[in-house]
């Protein structure tokens, strides 16, 4: 049956950022500046009109001119950087936040997972908290009844069922609370990077549940940060650039056309001054791939030590950073990271004075396979607070040399394709 | 079986939603409501469930805080300042009247703060707002009961049975939730905006307390302005929980008529407002 499940026409979400930290206000402030806008319109009498007004606020389109269809039983994957619109998109659906231009029509009834255990109450039992989340997300208690012991199970605190969920290690409370949110049944489910939280075990199980729920053929919208599990759950991706749709289609060709477009190919990325990542401590200006002889370069051998700098500006007297080096491979899939805490030089852990610093992370050659990759930086500082991460900034690919391979013919499987010691002995 | 291809054919006709802006004043969306009833449901009982499960006193703080107020009134109001109270013993005035005054009171404040304390829930889940403020009022209603039980040995004390009048005692209760709902309703969706209200309410709520006739009775007002001070809903829940209990002579009557007909508009008018500000909470909150 092919039937539209979706239907998002010419969609726009517009923010106020007010001038204030503030995002509330008090009754004074409100006062204060009526009373000045009234003061500003009596001194400037008829001439104000010919001024431009300027508005208090600072008007942000989170999400502009994005039309879209989604047939019942696709499972969509929503991909973009960090401020695209992916989270707004999902709020519009869910119904959270109010258009401010455009419509959708949903056809179906439609569960939302922006956040697993929304509701929570830590006072009350595993038990009272399954029936008052499943409540919050919209099941009947009927249903919550008939599917009580298989969220019990799922979540693996048969045990603590009826001990309030603040004795709950943060393994249980998560597992409880995505076992609640997999049980729903809607016919359209949203969902927002909840994979992202547990242990790798618990997160493999979470992939497995989001998998059956596409194969038994509900529509599915998932916004998520790791492509790879996008690629795995959706036949289609939907990219979003600054509130825009870039890219509608096959989900391996748009996660492949998202991920170069953010990156540098030429080996360099230098940040425009207001596009630099970072928070308020310290912010990145620059990314560089050197090749072992030092030169700028997007194509690297195999064997060759290659070396990632990184270049940072702190604005913040005393900061201590701490990057870390991401990498992601074609798929998506994140090949390896690595936390500069082991570096072993006099500026780490240090606080720093402001200034412009460079770090510098070397790969070994003889590590990675043959193809494309992606490299993204994680940036923390203090004492692992305050992080922000790039998106995909630099790409390069990593060209056959022949030195381990030898004679043999063929491709390497795998993501990697270390230099192991091998020996054969007689016996 | 036999076979029939309708029920090969018949898909069940999902639910359609239809989102757009939004322009000026929304209308209330009561079948929204209704629909998430299980919801308001759990609310209240989650509500009530948690404050007996933190607190060490749990249902007696039902009970302490409108008889040690009447103790007080007693002592002060009734013997040293020797306060009339319509023919029946001053503590049972006083406390016939704190009664559904403390399940207003509780229920306001609580509800002007929901919005805010349920600021995650609005930011990541949808279902009609106006459950959380409904569920705070209804979930005063065991505290309410068992203070209005302790009347009974109260009653039997000073030889006091109640009348017929007794039957009228759920519109003076349903009165008192729509004024504390729809001044809840007011409030709440105004400190969403503004965080002044937070210590506005009480304060506000304490004048209140004292321009309502509970520590003293309205019947010293002289008509046509008795009446008049039914503008106060709250007026017409005390005298109209005396009458109805204590089978006081004074009959609300044109004053109880003004307190409902206020107590209608402030409900309405809450509503209103507050479905007008709902599309901004999730933004702001």
């Amino acid at each position: 049956m092919s039937a539209v499940a979706i239907r998002v026409e010419k969609l726009g979400k517009q923010y106020r950022i007010d001038g204030q930290p503030a995002r509330y206000r008090t009754i004074r402030e409100t006062l204060m500046q009526s009373l000045q806008a009234s003061v500003h319109r009596a001194a400037g009498w008829g001439r104000s009109q010919n001024r431009p007004v300027s508005s208090p606020y600072e008007l942000l389109w989170a999400l502009r001119e994005v039309s879209f269809e989604v047939q019942h039983g696709e499972a969509v994957g929503i991909i973009g950087a960090n401020g695209a619109g992916k989270s707004t998109l999902l709020k519009l659906l869910s119904r959270i936040t109010e258009p401010t231009e455009g419509s959708i029509d949903l056809y179906g009834y439609i569960g939302s997972l922006l956040e697993v255990g929304t509701g929570f109450h830590p006072e009350l039992t595993g038990r009272e908290n399954i029936y008052l989340n499943g409540a919050i997300l919209g099941m009947s208690r009927a249903s919550i009844r008939s599917k009580f012991d298989e969220i019990v199970s799922f979540a693996e605190v048969e045990k603590f069922i009826d001990t309030p969920v603040k004795h709950y290690s943060s393994g249980m409370y998560l597992r409880l609370a995505f076992a609640v949110a997999a049980h729903l049944e809607p016919d359209i489910l949203l969902v927002d990077e909840v994979l992202a939280v547990g242990d790798a075990a618990f997160q493999q199980k979470c992939l497995h549940k989001m998998s059956d729920v596409t194969q038994e053929g509900r529509t599915v919208l998932f916004v998520s940060h790791n492509m790879g599990a996008i690629s795995t759950l959706c036949r289609r991706a939907i990219w979003l650039h600054k509130g825009r749709l870039a890219q509608d289609g096959a989900a391996a060709p748009t996660v492949t056309a998202y991920l170069n477009a953010g990156s540098a190919t030429s080996g360099r990325k230098v940040w425009a001054v207001d596009e630099r990542p970072g928070n308020r401590s310290f912010t990145l200006t620059s990314v560089t791939l050197k090749n072992a002889a030092g030169e700028i370069v997007s194509e690297v051998y195999l064997s060759e030590t290659i070396t990632v700098e990184v270049e940072f500006e702190v604005t913040e007297p005393g900061t201590k950073v701490v990057l870390s080096l991401n990498l992601w491979d074609a798929h998506g899939s994140e090949v390896f990271s690595s936390l500069s805490n082991t570096a072993d030089n006099p500026y780490h852990g240090r606080p720093l004075q402001p200034g412009r610093y460079c770090s510098q992370c070397v790969i070994y050659g003889n590590l990675l396979n043959e193809g494309r990759y992606y490299v993204t930086f994680i940036g923390v500082s203090g004492y692992w607070s305050d992080g922000f991460r790039t998106d995909y900034a630099l790409a390069f690919d990593a060209l056959e040399d022949g030195v381990l391979k030898r004679d043999y013919p063929g491709r390497y499987g795998g993501v990697l394709r270390p230099k192991l010691v091998w020996t054969i002995t007689p016996r | 079986m036999a076979f029939t291809p309708e029920s090969q054919t018949a898909v069940p006709r999902l639910p359609h939603v239809h989102i757009e802006p939004s322009h000026g004043w929304a209308s209330l969306r009561l079948a929204d409501l209704w629909a998430y009833r299980e919801l308001l449901y759990f609310l209240i009982w989650r509500d009530i469930k948690v404050r007996y499960k933190q607190t060490v006193l749990g249902v007696a703080w039902a009970i302490i805080q409108p008889l040690c107020t009447m103790i007080v009134f007693s002592l002060f109001f009734g013997r040293l300042a020797g306060m009339s109270s319509d023919g029946v013993p001053y503590p049972l005035f006083s406390y016939a009247a704190l009664v559904p005054w403390t399940l207003f009171a509780n229920g306001l404040n609580q509800a002007s703060n929901s919005l805010i304390d349920s600021a995650n829930l609005l930011k990541k889940v949808y279902f009609p707002r106006l459950v959380i403020p409904l569920a705070t009022v209804l979930s005063g209603w065991p505290d309410f009961l068992v203070a209005l039980v302790l009347l009974v040995p109260m009653m039997l004390f000073y030889g006091l049975t109640p009348t017929w009048h007794i039957v009228w005692l759920p519109l003076f209760l349903l009165l008192t939730l729509s004024t504390a709902l729809g001044v809840g309703l007011w409030l709440s969706a105004m400190h969403v905006q503004f965080r002044d209200v937070r210590y506005a309410a009480p304060f506000f709520t304490q004048l209140w307390f004292y321009a309502s006739p509970i520590a003293y009775p309205s019947s010293h007002i002289p008509e046509p302005w008795r009446t008049l001070y039914g503008i106060n809903p709250m007026a017409g829940v005390s005298e109209g929980f005396r009458w109805a209990l204590l089978g006081v002579e004074t009959t609300p009557g044109p004053m109880l008529a003004v307190s409902i007909l206020v107590a209608l508009g402030l409900l309405s008018s809450g509503a209103y407002y507050f479905r007008r500000m709902e599309k901004i909470f999730a933004d702001v909150v």
